[in-house]
């Protein structure tokens, strides 16, 4: 498929080094217990608050550093990358699925389908996102399953609107007319015909979604309604660093460019398969 | 004298907010005639052909009339059977090949689905016969083309390999709407030109819409001419040209440029003439509302 349309593609860096970040993370995410140097839980108060390698009164083996229990916060790091891309990557195809389905159905029936879930779309959209999800959590009792509910539950009306709107468009043209002209059932004119050129709107979606699903964990995750205490997680790491920033400013810190990082890498990823086949299609 | 095989009567079709956009149009097209239906733009030309494949927009309601192919009913039948019955006897080439070809989609299963579909072929075989088609419109290179995109091909090759399809499943009509109003010049009389050699080549009955009445004269057997979704002159295309009775028909050839007569041509309707079209249109209306109002 991608050799009839790479005549045409320019890449630039963003795909390529946003791609390469995430492969990064999954690869720690796969091989956590290998490449992490210490047991991500194992406690040792005579080496709390070790400074990172490159500073003074640090410690061989702790390349950035212990938090106050004296876990190695690398170590920590990499254990994190499980929880953040479990999050991303369910969170993220269960919001575009429910939503995306959801977007065909209005966008190519119209009418009262149409209707009913527009306003319920519309509905979902003012409750605050944040607060919601906090509410569903703990309804559900914190896990990262019901992370994951909670956020697909929240997000999908995000592909809902924009699959509505692209599936309407195609709707119109003559190559989806002539297919139900043909006697073509519906939902056979609906896959064979709209979903494939509506499949690039969706796969930047998804990618941006799965950014937004790694935020939302460490946002419960801060707030402690996330995983249990005994998995470490980016948003709790960095609830334990608020309180010794003065005097551990790596426990803070590292979580935070690794999130940023992360988030950053989900979105131009994203950006960058827009660029990647948009002159083509569009 | 044989059966018509597409026999459109008294169609009216109005937006459901109340314009009334098709009054009470009757077209026959009998098996292997090549059927004119002329009009300027908004005429209701396209909205015609839409009716006839069962594709109008739902914001448009069929009034009265009645659409038959092969002598069916098409009104009768419920939705998922006329679908079917349709795409076995009748196929559309559109307007605009830009958007007529699926751009994700091979051209390969854009010829082969309705073979595929409507005659049960197997994939082999469709693709055996979407190569010969493609040969028929004269494509070079047919196995290279079924493997394209698009995208990647010219607005021309796009328009043959509509052409193609249209004629794929051996219908027995084939209703063109305007095929080469959105091509270059140059390529519009290659079409044309293919247009008619494949007609003439498979027998089959054309619905031709146009608002260019050379083509007309090149093509066509018989014309309908459509003003306000009113039918005006219906008459075979020789006797059109001779004698055109309506004023508006005549107010039509004044306005196609012509080679052999340069400072005649391109005249507008006069403010009289479409101050009586008005009035006839209003009149039809009258007419037909209070029919309606008393049957």
């Amino acid at each position: 498929m991608a050799d009839a349309r790479a005549i045409t593609v320019r890449t630039g860096p963003r795909l390529w080094l946003s791609g390469g970040w995430l492969t990064l993370i999954a690869l720690a995410a796969i091989f956590a217990p290998l490449i992490s140097p210490h047991d991500p839980l194992a406690q040792d108060l005579m080496l709390g608050k070790l400074p990172p390698a490159w500073i003074a009164g640090h410690e061989p083996g702790y390349l950035l550093g212990t938090d106050s229990l004296g876990r190695d916060v690398l170590s920590r790091l990499i254990s994190a990358t499980r929880p953040a891309l479990i999050v991303a990557m369910g969170a993220g195809l269960a919001a575009c699925i429910l939503g995306s389905a959801l977007g065909l159905l209005a966008g190519f029936f119209g009418g009262w389908a149409d209707r009913i879930i527009s306003r319920i779309v519309d509905i979902w959209m003012a409750f605050p996102p944040v607060l919601l999800s906090i509410l569903l959590v703990a309804f559900f009792n914190p896990s990262l399953q019901s992370v994951i509910i909670a956020i697909a539950i929240i997000d999908w009306t995000r592909f809902c609107r924009v699959v509505r709107a692209e599936t309407m468009q195609q709707r119109r043209m003559d190559y989806v007319e002539s297919a139900r002209a043909m006697g073509r059932t519906s939902l056979a004119t609906l896959f064979r015909e709209v979903l494939p050129n509506v499949l690039p709107a969706i796969i930047v979606l998804l990618s941006l979604e799965m950014g937004i699903a790694v935020i939302v964990e460490a946002i419960l995750s801060y707030v402690n309604l996330s995983v249990s205490t005994d998995q470490a997680t980016w948003g709790s790491m960095i609830a334990e660093g608020r309180g010794i920033i003065y005097q551990a400013w790596w426990v803070l810190v590292f979580p935070m460019i690794a999130l940023f990082l992360t988030v950053l890498a989900f979105s131009q990823f994203g950006e960058g398969l827009k660029e990647r086949f948009d002159p083509v299609l569009r | 004298m044989t059966a018509p095989y597409l026999d459109i009567e008294g169609l009216s079709v109005a937006l459901r907010e109340g314009a009334r956009l098709l009054r009470r149009v009757s077209i026959k097209v009998n098996p292997g005639e090549v059927h004119a239906l002329v009009g300027e733009s908004g005429a209701g030309k396209s909205m015609i052909a839409r009716a006839v494949f069962g594709i109008l927009p739902n914001s448009i309601e069929i009034l009265e009339g009645r659409v038959a192919l092969a002598g069916e009913d098409l009104n009768a039948m419920s939705q998922g059977p006329r679908r079917s019955f349709i795409g076995k006897r009748a196929a559309f080439i559109p307007q605009d090949p830009l958007t007529a070809l699926n751009p994700s989609r091979r051209i390969e299963p854009q010829i082969t689905d309705r073979l595929i579909h409507i005659l049960g072929m197997k994939t082999n075989e469709a693709r055996a016969r979407a190569l010969a088609l493609l040969g028929e419109v004269k494509i070079a290179e047919p196995e290279r083309v079924l493997r394209l995109y698009p995208h990647e091909l010219s607005g021309g090759m796009r328009q043959r390999v509509l052409i193609a399809a249209a004629f794929a499943a051996e219908p027995r009509l084939i209703v063109a709407d305007e095929p080469t109003t959105a091509l270059d010049v140059t390529v519009q009389k290659q079409i044309l030109a293919l247009i008619a050699d494949m007609q003439a080549r498979h027998g089959t009955a054309l619905l031709f819409i146009t608002h260019n009445l050379g083509v007309v004269a090149k093509l066509c057997q018989t014309a309908s001419v459509l003003y306000a979704g009113k039918v005006v002159e219906q008459a075979s295309v020789r006797q059109l040209f001779e004698k055109p009775q309506h004023a508006y028909t005549r107010a039509l050839m004044a306005a196609t440029p012509r080679y052999d007569r340069p400072d005649e041509s391109l005249k507008p309707a006069s403010p009289e003439l479409l101050a009586a079209l008005a009035r006839e249109v209003a009149d039809t209306d009258a007419a037909w509302l209070k029919e309606r109002h008393h049957g």
